[in-house]
């Protein structure tokens, strides 16, 4: 129990970030860290007492498995976070370019 | 177990929120780090090693993306003012956290508790899985035989990022 609450506060500290921060990076950052806690929840609600690695050995029969499907799905989402991380980063190095500032506040000139 | 992955989680929050206040864009970024390799201790201890392998690669991958664009573009933090309307979105956010708080609390009751995980529908995935998919890693048959449309989306949207990604480094912006 302890365990889902801390992953939660690394939750709402990575979107304190999102909400806070006026640093495009740091944004970035924030929600890097909000991912990293929904991974470690997912795995977290998989794991079993004693179970083991979710490599099957042929010679023994019998055992217990930690839950390999929350295992598969955060592996996709890690993927895809190095997919969206990489595009914001592209996206923020444009704008540094044009505005010579990562602050968001300054970035309007799509505003009305 | 969860004493051991508690620990790490508080050192993981820890240095979250120094990454969110560091003055140097750079520090800010190897805190970030910090927290990643934490989830990878943490991938190891929870039984999950393909996890871990993927995570360790893929947060080097990500810091040093974003070390080239700090490097490359400016390491001072902005200086953000506390104002009165600054007051009021403080508030607001602590009553947001608060609800979600309650919501998230809800549903982990109805969680198993730690460690006592029952297969429901992952049964298929595990019992007879090295017949079927011909893998004995369990990880590698649901996501390449059971779940292998999943696999071919997920490699669609990691082209279109590096896709999207390539055209907006190459092009050339309006002066």
């Amino acid at each position: 129990m302890t365990v889902y609450i801390l992953c939660f506060v690394l939750f709402l500290v990575g979107l304190y970030g999102v909400i806070t921060r006026r640093n495009l990076i740091k944004i970035a950052i924030s929600l890097s860290i909000m991912e990293f806690s929904i991974f470690l929840i997912l795995v977290l609600i998989g794991y079993i007492d004693n179970g083991l690695a979710p490599i099957v050995d042929p010679g023994s029969s019998a055992q217990i498995y930690v839950d390999p499907l929350p295992q598969a799905m955060a592996l996709t989402a890690i993927v895809i976070g190095l997919a969206t991380t990489a595009m914001l980063m592209a996206i923020a190095i444009r704008l540094y370019r044009k505005y010579k500032t990562f602050d968001i506040r300054e970035i309007r000139n799509l505003r009305g | 177990m969860e004493l051991t992955i508690s620990i790490i989680l508080g050192f993981m929050i820890i240095g979250a929120i120094y990454a969110l206040h560091a003055k140097d864009l750079l520090s800010a970024v190897i805190a970030m780090g910090f927290v990643g390799y934490g989830l990878v201790i943490c991938f190891l201890l929870l039984k999950a090693p393909d996890l871990a392998i993927v995570q360790i690669v893929v947060e080097t991958i990500t810091l040093v993306i974003m070390v080239a664009v700090v490097l490359d573009s400016t390491r001072k933090e902005l200086e953000v003012s506390f104002d009165r309307r600054s007051l009021l979105t403080t508030i607001a956010g602590f009553i947001i956290f608060a609800g979600l708080f309650y919501f998230f609390y809800g549903a982990i009751q109805n969680l198993d508790p730690l460690g006592m995980h029952s297969l429901r529908m992952a049964e298929t995935y595990v019992y007879g899985a090295v017949e079927k998919t011909g893998s004995i890693n369990l990880v590698t048959g649901v996501l390449f035989d059971f779940r292998a449309y999943d696999t071919l989306g997920e490699a669609v949207i990691l082209y279109t990022a590096a896709l999207g990604a390539l055209t907006l480094l190459r092009m050339k912006g309006k002066k």
